[in-house]
């Protein structure tokens, strides 16, 4: 008990510190370092709560693919640096006082806020026991049933993304030599070879 | 304090979700930390349904965290696909100068 606690503290704290270095670092690149920090460290936290798979999946989907697209652009993207941080201090109070009353709001429900001890039994899809189904298994069981609409949807969300990132960014450049299979395969001999009688010893 | 419960979790989920809110009013110059600090706040959502996932013993929990996974990845491909083609028509990323854009 004593470790989960140990662990529980270290990850949060790290969490949060990345996140705090995240929007205040000076560097875009340092940012997306500390979001890969700050992600990594949340799923430890997931795993520490018994979410084996989606800590798996926030590793590999999110630490593989999405902040290191983050990372990409932002290194593509040349960026003044200097230039980023006017203002910053501008709206450092309104930005605060807004954060602090929001954090004050989240408090007040979390102080307040009871389960009924019903919930438990109303579970719509209850974990079975780890050892005897792991996570990944039963979120299987629930997700190919019970959300199978869900799912599919969610891969035409990411279809139409992909499909709109290409459409966004694809442009059709000026002054780029490109082969052309079409006009290759038209040229006739006659254009292209020439056959010259040189006579020995005066050049063409 | 040294039991881990729900409102531990629910705490440091708290935290991650005003660090977002309070990330997007800081970086109004850098639209990649807004996206960023949006990414923090959807983490901070995904906390919140992990925890209650396990402690209410309700897979549910885990599986909308997953969908809320897809769309942050879908949501991240597009945002910086735009930000890409702004800056190269605009040659800066600051949010202010968006809106020429309106009429």
């Amino acid at each position: 008990m004593i470790i989960q606690a140990i662990c529980f503290y270290l990850f949060a704290a790290i969490t949060i510190a990345s996140a705090v270095m995240v929007i205040s670092a000076r560097n875009p690149v340092h940012s997306v370092l500390f979001l890969i920090l700050a992600f990594f460290n949340a799923a430890a936290l997931f795993i520490l709560l018994g979410a084996e798979f989606l800590g798996m999946i926030l590793i590999v989907v999110y630490l593989g693919a999405v902040t290191v697209l983050f990372l990409f652009v932002v290194m593509m993207l040349d960026i003044n640096v200097a230039e980023l941080r006017q203002g910053f201090l501008q709206y450092l109070p309104i930005g605060g006082l807004i954060g602090l009353i929001l954090l004050a709001e989240l408090v007040l429900v979390l102080g307040s806020w009871v389960i009924t001890p019903e919930a438990q039994a109303v579970a719509r899809a209850p974990i079975p026991p780890i050892d005897e189904v792991s996570n990944t298994a039963a979120l299987g069981n629930v997700l190919y049933t019970d959300y199978i609409y869900l799912f599919q949807a969610s891969g035409i969300v990411l279809l139409v993304a992909m499909v709109g990132a290409i459409v966004l960014t694809l442009r059709s450049r000026e002054g780029v030599r490109r082969q052309s299979i079409r006009t290759q395969n038209l040229r006739s001999r006659e254009q292209s070879v020439e056959i010259k009688k040189v006579q020995s010893g005066s050049g063409v | 304090m040294l039991e881990i419960g729900l409102a531990h979790y629910l705490t440091v989920a708290a935290i991650l979700f005003t660090l977002g809110i309070f990330g997007i009013f800081l970086n109004r110059k850098n639209v990649i930390v807004i996206l960023m600090s949006i990414e923090l706040m959807l983490l901070a959502v995904n906390i919140n349904l992990v925890a209650f996932s396990v402690h209410l013993n309700d897979l549910v929990g885990q599986i909308f965290a997953m969908f809320v996974l897809t769309v942050a990845a879908a949501e991240a491909a597009i945002g910086l696909a735009i930000l890409v083609v702004y800056f190269r028509n605009r040659g800066s990323i600051a949010v202010e100068d968006i809106n020429m854009m309106k009429g």
